[in-house]
């Protein structure tokens, strides 16, 4: 298929003055007004360590976000990416804890096993035309269940895989500039993020991941083997969450395989309070960034001002609310 | 078609019937409120230790998080369906079950209730640890090492079972009977060990001058661990319960110590007295199954040792 014939089919891309641009603004104004809120509300918050607190609590929810914001724009949904990551993570575990192998075989397995389970759901999906809510439902259980069979129901530590900690809670920003103590894990996350914005933005991953969520059927008339690259799309969400898994396993020194379930609503949350919309076609990666970062900060801010605990749930729902009214709001006037 | 149904499902009825004749062992299904946190898993060991020395069979379950009541009361049908010769029981909530505990007493199954207690008379005995009692005792370790004055927090794991509000309310009432000069300035819910280390780390950097922190169970033990490492905070730290980086947290000065329970026990417990149940000895109304306080000094005390898991 020519690239002529791939930008009839694919929505417009976010440019500067796009709707897609302008909710990012927007999501960027309330994640600036929030930080101002709790900077005023309690002095303690807007202390550089505190800002450092909440780079390391965004690494987990941001990596999944990015890995659910590929299946979402390619017009999908994966309800199992926090299992998976703690799939993965038991994985690594297994590999340097009870195998004693060398790190790097352990965040090799960790990333392929990921990649192999996007690629089931995806499969599942694409030859077996089961709704993506339903396959990856089914695959958010068997996951769970696989981890707490795996791990023989119990944590496995990373105690004799002493560099472990290099991944995330570590800084290894320090030996270059003494004093900035931001942990490896924000570095990933940022990583992460940059490649996955190329990605979806420059590659023809990315280009047929948006025709997939535009024009699913315009799309395989126009030549496009929709099921390979459905499979392709799951497959990299699946390695992101390997990703994840590694992030999550290291600051914890261990893979707790009960832990998971939940943090998928957290990554599709952020995806959605980021501007991509969840039927597809339309989204950006900055987006989900700002969108985990805004749950974040309300996390961190509401608990700094001791906050109850069940408001702080019911606070988070109305933002998760309110972003996406926004959202149908700038859409409808465009 | 319809054919092959019915053989298969003689063949089974068949099978079934087989097996309960040649069962001549007793059964009991064991119901707890979690089986993937490391706890239940101890008392899981326990309870299978004490079927192994007492000749009885046991399968042992319990709902994914603690908050599944319905899915506790869809395994504890399942189990009274078996007809089985006992029935040891962990409520999730001491009211809301009481009308299937009626039906297996009426069908004359013994039940033994364990952990938190069943708001009725049905059960022959119930085998748990006071919560409120040992949350007072990490109060008052967090007392002595404070000298009695200061501010403090709190990390608990949830605000609705048994176990979360005993050992709040145990803890923040020795706290206000016996140190008035200790301030709880914050008290912060994490249900697992991420979580709970934000909550932490939250706390520390809302009140510098806080000079304690209790956490309430391994979760969140481990979160303030992870909390207190990741902030290079040095305050009195009190863990509850067990596991491997509690163990180590204590070993290394990060936490002070831990109250533990002894899950191994309360598991042996359960089996024990519905094994001495059918052949009809007396029990008491409660076994308490006690609880430890356990730091540097004494971590390898045999005792104590033999409650603690990894």
């Amino acid at each position: 298929m020519t690239d002529a014939a791939l930008q009839q089919i694919r929505a417009p891309r976010s440019g500067l003055f796009s709707v897609a641009a302008l909710q990012k603004a927007v999501a960027f104004v309330v994640l600036i007004v929030m930080m101002a809120f709790f900077s005023f509300a309690n002095p303690n918050f807007a202390e550089w360590s505190n800002l450092v607190n909440i780079m390391q609590a965004t690494a987990v929810n941001g990596v999944l976000g990015v890995a659910a914001t590929f299946v979402i724009v390619s017009g999908g949904i994966d309800l199992s990416v926090g299992t998976l990551m703690t799939f993965c993570a038991v994985v690594a575990g297994i590999v340097l804890t009870d195998w004693h192998m060398p790190m790097a075989v352990g965040v090799v397995a960790a990333l392929v096993s990921g990649a192999i389970c996007g690629a089931i759901s995806g499969t599942i999906i694409a030859r077996l035309k089961l709704p993506p809510f339903i396959a990856t439902l089914g695959m958010m259980l068997v996951l769970k269940g696989l981890a707490l069979i795996v791990s023989d129901v119990h944590p496995i530590y990373f105690n004799d895989t002493p560099n472990f900690s290099l991944i995330s809670p570590d800084s290894s920003i320090t030996l270059l500039f003494p004093g900035i103590e931001i942990p490896n894990g924000v570095f990933i996350l940022a990583f992460v993020a940059i490649v996955a914005s190329i990605v979806l933005n420059k590659s023809i991953l990315g280009r047929y991941v948006f025709a997939l969520g535009s024009n699913e059927e315009a799309a395989r008339l126009s030549g496009v083997n929709v099921d390979f690259w459905k499979i392709v799309t799951y497959s990299l969400g699946g390695f992101i969450c390997g990703i994840a898994g590694l992030l999550i396993a290291s600051r914890l020194n261990s893979a707790q395989p009960a832990l998971g379930q939940g943090y998928e609503l957290d990554a599709i949350a952020a995806v959605v309070i980021g501007g991509t919309s969840l039927s597809g076609g339309r989204g950006a990666i900055l987006g989900t960034i700002i969108g985990a970062f805004i749950m974040s900060v309300l996390n961190n801010g509401l608990r700094i001002m001791s906050v109850q605990e069940e408001w702080q749930i019911v606070v988070s729902g109305v933002i998760i609310i309110g972003a996406v009214y926004i959202d149908n709001l700038l859409r409808r006037k465009s | 078609m319809t054919k092959s149904i019915w053989v298969s499902a003689l063949a089974m009825a068949a099978a079934m019937s087989v097996s309960a004749a040649f069962a001549d062992e007793a059964y009991f299904p064991v119901i707890a409120k979690g089986f993937d946190h490391q706890f239940w898993q101890a008392v899981k060991a326990g309870a299978m230790e004490a079927a192994k020395a007492d000749g009885v069979k046991i399968t042992f379950e319990g709902p994914q998080t603690e908050a599944q009541i319905d899915k506790q009361i869809d395994m504890l049908n399942a189990a009274i369906a078996k007809k089985p010769q006992g029935l040891g029981f962990a409520a999730l909530d001491s009211k809301a079950e009481v009308p299937m505990l009626k039906k297996a007493h009426d069908q004359g199954i013994p039940i033994v209730a364990f952990d938190s207690g069943v708001e009725s008379d049905l059960p022959l005995t119930t085998c748990t640890t006071d919560n409120v009692k040992a949350a007072g005792a990490a109060a008052d370790k967090m007392g002595e090492a404070l000298g009695g004055q200061g501010e403090i927090g709190m990390l608990v794991h949830d605000q609705t079972s048994a176990t979360g509000i005993g050992r709040r309310d145990g803890f923040k009432n020795e706290i206000a009977a016996k140190f008035p000069k200790i301030k709880i300035v914050d008290l912060q819910y994490g249900n697992d060990d991420l979580k709970a280390a934000e909550a932490g780390k939250a706390m520390l950097q809302a009140h510098p001058n806080i000079k304690g922190i209790f956490a309430s169970n391994e979760g969140t033990a481990n979160g303030l661990v992870i909390a207190l490492k990741e902030k290079k905070a040095k305050i009195v730290a009190i863990g509850y319960d067990s596991g491997k980086k509690q163990k180590e947290a204590i070993m290394d000065g990060t936490l002070l110590g831990s109250i533990t329970q002894n899950p191994v026990g309360i598991g042996k417990c359960v089996v024990d007295s519905l094994a001495k149940a059918i052949k009809g000895e007396k029990l008491d109304k409660v076994i308490d199954t006690g609880f430890y306080w356990y730091d540097k000094s004494n971590i390898s005390d045999p005792k104590v040792a033999a409650v603690l898991y990894d």
